[in-house]
């Protein structure tokens, strides 16, 4: 019997602006100052909505949340990547890619709220609401990269999960999947190391997760997470190659500089120094260094800037509030079927107080 | 020597003793070793038993699956699922494996395995962190099903859970968890089927588990009657004959529970009613339900849950004295 080595693989890692502030001029991605202020200026207004969230959660106005911090560039720069048409299939953990999306910031309080208004997507908004249970959404964004391929339509599907979600079942039939019906989805992973107390090496042996993408039979790449010009650029180059129907999993290296979600108390597993040591290395501070080194971020502009994310913030919470008295209870039968059924609707009048039961 | 514990402090208790007294008991889950799990139930226990205790990754149909294996080879697997609703993720290792696994070999494997999972609403939990699919569970053959309601009765059924040679989805109602604390024995063992009669009365019969049975106890009190509670505590298989006895008394029943009505166990209670006591009765079964909808998310859950109030009301309908 012959022997022979048929498959290898390699996985290639990208950063387009290090630590050390060195830009990797080659792969830069020709973006206008106002683009690059764009991008962050939407790190920035996802960092003060989880900020002033956290606040609302702990006075007793929101539920559970789960932030953002420290992960901001991987979401803004991959949702800055997508076109008009394109969708976002999210997690829970998505609002800085959502608002870069055009999500406006009362519908994340008001999901945060209890409330169903903040799943409420509008036709044509391309986004789909928030994902609870782990790993189940890649598989609707791969229904939807085949369903506009079938359609004629260029249109993507750009997915979001973290680490953890890769030990899921669904992802794995997400992947393959995507490589067999050749989708026009793009895979974001966000190995932020943690999923709540558990670190990547209790989740799996492999090294990287980009590797997922090999035994499905697509694209996958690494890149820094926490670099948004570098993140930017991978996701236009995989949602390029998934406009023409070859699938891309990206893993974007971050970290969770926060708590899991404002339930979960991050010092029972982890060292305050592991905490400490992601302060230095966060993606917004990165960026901001990047464009003021460049002349393209002042100190001006930086604090209309704050100012006008202080105050949007705000009328989004005031909003929210507004929206938040007078929700009607009724409401939940309304959106079961398309039409009521008959025994629904015999529960729906006991509700009201019409008749017993 | 008794000590006084809150549901969540019963259930780390009961698996300690377990994992004391069973080598063969192995504790997993997510979350579960070295953040103790998302409630604090199995805090610490992996200091005492860093061999049998372990995280899982975030994968309920290989925590579910695993166990087939693991108690193929006589180990006693009890998993934790994060949250109920999650265990449809695991599922079909559950209807198609677990459950079957001893009818398919004719008794030659067997799977006694104890899944804990946390259910149920009333804590303005996320999205799908408050179903209770008992009734689901319960239409699998080959499945026990228990929910406690209180800690001692949680020490005693966990116990008995664990040991069972039989498969077990053992739901926790998460909005009992710390909500009081009780004296619980530290040996108690409460048999799996039968249940437990809360209060007993002459005029009607309420059944109720779960953190519903404190709804009950609460509604019965309001209206004054004389009424004789009764907590299933197995939901299967069912203890018919302390219900139908019940009933042959009362002659008049209420069944509540926070799942959706259509297809829920108080069907099945009633069925069983009505075949065994059907010429004792005085008046219509009352059910006092969830409404047949996804559990709202939380702002619309509080008038979702059944409450003391509804319950009340459906008392007052059995009694025929509204
Ligand atoms: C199917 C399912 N299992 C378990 C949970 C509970 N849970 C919520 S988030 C989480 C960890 C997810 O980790 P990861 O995928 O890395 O995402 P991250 O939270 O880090 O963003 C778990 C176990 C869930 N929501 N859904
Ligand atoms: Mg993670």
């Amino acid at each position: 019997m012959p022997r022979e080595d048929i498959a290898q693989f390699t996985i290639r890692s990208v950063q387009v602006l290090s630590e050390e502030e060195d830009v990797d001029e080659e792969l830069v991605p020709s973006l206008t100052d106002d683009q690059l202020l764009a991008l962050y200026e939407q790190m920035k207004r996802s960092r003060r909505l989880d900020e002033r969230a956290i606040a609302l959660q702990r006075r007793g106005e929101l539920g559970t949340y789960a932030p953002a911090i420290g992960q901001e560039a991987a979401q803004v720069g991959s949702a800055f990547a997508m076109a008009d048409g394109d969708w976002i299939v999210p997690s829970f953990r998505e609002q800085s890619a959502l608002l870069a999306r055009g999500t406006p910031p009362h519908k994340i309080l008001w999901y945060a709220m209890g409330m169903e208004e903040g799943a409420e997507i509008p036709g044509g908004e391309g986004a789909f609401p928030p994902s609870i249970p782990v790993g189940t959404q890649p598989l609707h964004a791969v229904g939807i990269g085949w369903g506009e391929a079938l359609q004629g339509r260029s249109n993507v599907a750009v997915t979001y999960f973290g680490d953890g979600a890769t030990s899921e079942g669904d992802v794995y039939e997400a992947l393959n999947i995507a490589g067999v019906y050749d989708a026009q989805t793009v895979f974001v992973c966000q190995n932020n190391r943690y999923a709540i107390s558990t670190r990547l090496q209790n989740q799996t042996a492999a090294e990287t997760l980009a590797q997922k993408a090999v035994a499905a039979g697509i694209e996958g790449i690494r890149v820094d997470g926490n670099d948004v010009l570098g993140v930017y650029r991978v996701a236009r180059d995989a949602i390029e190659k998934a406009r023409n129907g070859t699938p891309v999993l990206i893993e974007a290296m971050t970290y969770r500089r926060s708590m899991h979600t404002t339930s979960d108390d991050p010092s029972v597993y982890r060292e305050a120094d592991e905490e400490v040591e992601w302060e230095a290395r966060d993606p917004i501070v990165r960026f901001q260094v990047y464009l003021e080194d460049r002349g393209i971020l002042d100190e001006e502009t930086k604090s209309e800037l704050d100012d006008r994310i202080e105050s949007e913030i705000a009328e989004a919470i005031d909003r929210a509030r507004e929206g938040g008295e007078d929700i009607d209870p009724a409401d939940m039968f309304r959106y079961t079927y398309d039409e009521m059924t008959p025994e629904l609707e015999r529960q729906f009048e006991a509700f009201e107080g019409d008749v017993d039961g | 020597m008794a000590e006084q514990l809150r549901m969540v402090e019963a259930v780390r208790e009961t698996l300690r003793t377990e994992l004391g007294r069973d080598d063969d008991v192995v504790v997993y889950g997510e979350d579960v070793a070295r953040a103790g799990g998302v409630f604090r139930a199995t805090e610490g226990l992996v200091d005492d038993y860093p061999e049998r205790v372990f995280d899982a990754p975030v994968a309920e149909s290989g925590i579910v699956g695993i166990g087939v294996g693991l108690a193929a080879t006589g180990l006693r697997p009890v998993p934790e699922i994060q949250f109920q609703s999650f265990l449809y993720q695991g599922f079909h290792q559950l209807a198609q494996h677990v459950a079957r696994i001893r009818s398919r070999t004719r008794g030659t494997i067997t799977c006694p395995m104890t899944i804990r999972t946390p259910y149920g609403g009333g804590i303005h939990a996320l999205e799908l962190h408050s179903e209770s699919f008992e009734a689901g569970f319960s239409h699998v053959p080959g499945l026990k099903v228990v929910i406690p309601s209180s800690p001692a009765e949680t020490k005693g059924l966990l116990t008995a859970a664990v040991r069972d040679p039989d498969p077990v989805v053992f739901m926790e109602p998460t909005r009992l968890y710390r909500s009081f604390r009780e004296e619980v024995p530290e040996h108690h063992e409460i048999p799996l089927g039968e249940a437990r009669v809360v209060d007993s009365g002459d005029d009607v019969t309420v059944i109720a588990w779960g953190s519903m049975l404190r709804e009950a106890l609460e509604a019965v009190e309001d209206v004054g009657a004389s009424a004789e509670v009764i907590d299933p505590r197995t939901l299967s298989p069912l203890d018919t004959a302390t219900i139908v006895d019940s009933v042959k008394k009362t002659g008049r029943c209420v069944v509540v529970h926070e799942a959706p009505r259509t297809a829920g166990l108080a069907g099945e209670i009633t069925a069983r009613i009505n075949e065994e006591a059907f010429f004792y009765l005085e008046a219509p079964l009352e059910r006092v339900t969830g409404y047949d909808v996804p559990v709202p998310m939380f702002a619309r859950e509080d008038d979702y849950l059944p409450d003391s109030e509804r319950i009340a009301a459906g008392v007052h309908r059995a009694l025929d004295d509204g």
